[in-house]
């Protein structure tokens, strides 16, 4: 009795399992390439498109029909024997840049490209000035007479009465 | 000039706060399409309804147009479409359909229960000419002038309110190019 109650737990975990490992593999058979080095090729290339409708998944990682479209696409190219370039360029001819998971280095983008570096170069700049500001200030001309005798007065104060360290 | 000077990372902080702050207002999923300005690219579509005929960029040129891109598994195409079947009633403007990742049957029935406002209907059941078109889901519409060229992509359903505020407008003006 409880070792078929165990036995069908055990058989519905394999079947999640399953299904598990099944969802993880978007690219299903029929889409593959018969050439290996080809196939490889098109999901390297498909690691770096993005999925139109669900955004920050790739293609190749992504269950929705529209991936699949663009898969098929990409491998149609590379089957007809376009270079890696020319069959992403033709997806980024029909969704542009957006499709690019890594944007390209050009005017329209320079902002994104080079803002960080920007910011670290002023951040870099905005602390040395500071660091020579401070030594310039440690290694300043001496205290004048009016100034040496405040501070006396200062170091010399006795505290009133009813102040000070408390005593335990 | 030094006490101005601690506000600048403040300033520098506030100006990037504003900009993402703004940039929270863009939805996403409008990718702006590639083909603005640009000729329709060649598509040549089977009819849906049997009899009639089907769609290619060809039949776009000669007066200004719109493309609704639509499917009956499409859930918001079935709230865009009484707007559609107005302005075809009214003849205000002249759509053509593309019946997307659809069977012809399933396509030619759901324009049967719903009312047919295109012009001529193509289906792409493969989906390849929605690629070339740089469809990203559906509804989408693409106003077309009458040199065959797109001007302007609507992503999403087009209600009453985004005829008015920002269809009508846009086909006025083209309408006015020679």
């Amino acid at each position: 009795m409880n070792r078929r109650i165990l036995l069908k737990i055990l058989a519905a975990l394999v079947l999640v399992q399953g299904l598990a490992v099944q969802a993880a593999f978007a690219v299903l058979p029929d889409e593959m390439l018969p050439d290996a080095g080809q196939e490889a090729r098109a999901v390297a290339l498909s690691k770096n498109l993005r999925c139109v409708v669900c955004q920050n998944q790739n293609i190749d990682d992504s269950a929705a029909p529209i991936a699949r479209d663009m898969r098929l696409l990409l491998r149609e190219r590379i089957a007809a024997g376009d270079t890696d370039d020319k069959a992403v360029a033709y997806l980024v001819q029909r969704y542009g840049n957006y499709v690019l998971l890594k944007p390209p280095f050009q005017t329209d983008t320079i902002l994104l490209w080079i803002s960080p570096f920007a910011v670290l170069a002023i951040a870099a700049i905005g602390f040395f000035v500071s660091i020579r500001n401070r030594r310039s200030i440690a290694t300043g001309k001496p205290l004048s007479a009016s100034e040496r005798q405040q501070l006396e007065r200062l170091l010399n104060a006795t505290p009133k009465s009813g102040s000070g360290t408390p005593k335990s | 000039m030094k006490r101005i000077a601690v506000f600048i990372p403040l300033a520098i902080f506030a100006g990037f706060a504003v900009a993402l702050w703004l940039g929270l207002s863009n939805d996403p999923t409008h990718i702006p399409s590639v083909l603005i300005d640009k000729p329709m690219p060649p598509f040549e579509l089977a009819p849906v309804v049997p009899g009639q005929r089907g769609l290619s960029h060809a039949d776009l040129k000669g007066r200004v147009s719109l493309v609704n891109v639509f499917g009956s598994w499409c859930g918001v195409c079935t709230e865009e479409h009484p707007t559609l079947m107005k302005l075809a009633a009214n003849r205000t403007i002249a759509i053509y359909g593309i019946d997307w990742k659809d069977t012809p049957a399933d396509g030619a029935k759901w324009l049967a229960e719903h009312g047919d406002p295109y012009i001529r209907v193509g289906n792409d059941e493969t989906g390849r000419t929605a690629l070339d078109l740089g469809v990203t889901g559906a509804p989408e519409t693409f106003v077309v002038d009458r040199n065959g060229k797109v001007r302007y992509k609507q992503i999403g359903a087009i209600t009453d309110t985004v005829w008015h505020d920002t269809l009508a407008p846009l086909v006025a003006k083209l309408e006015a190019e020679r």
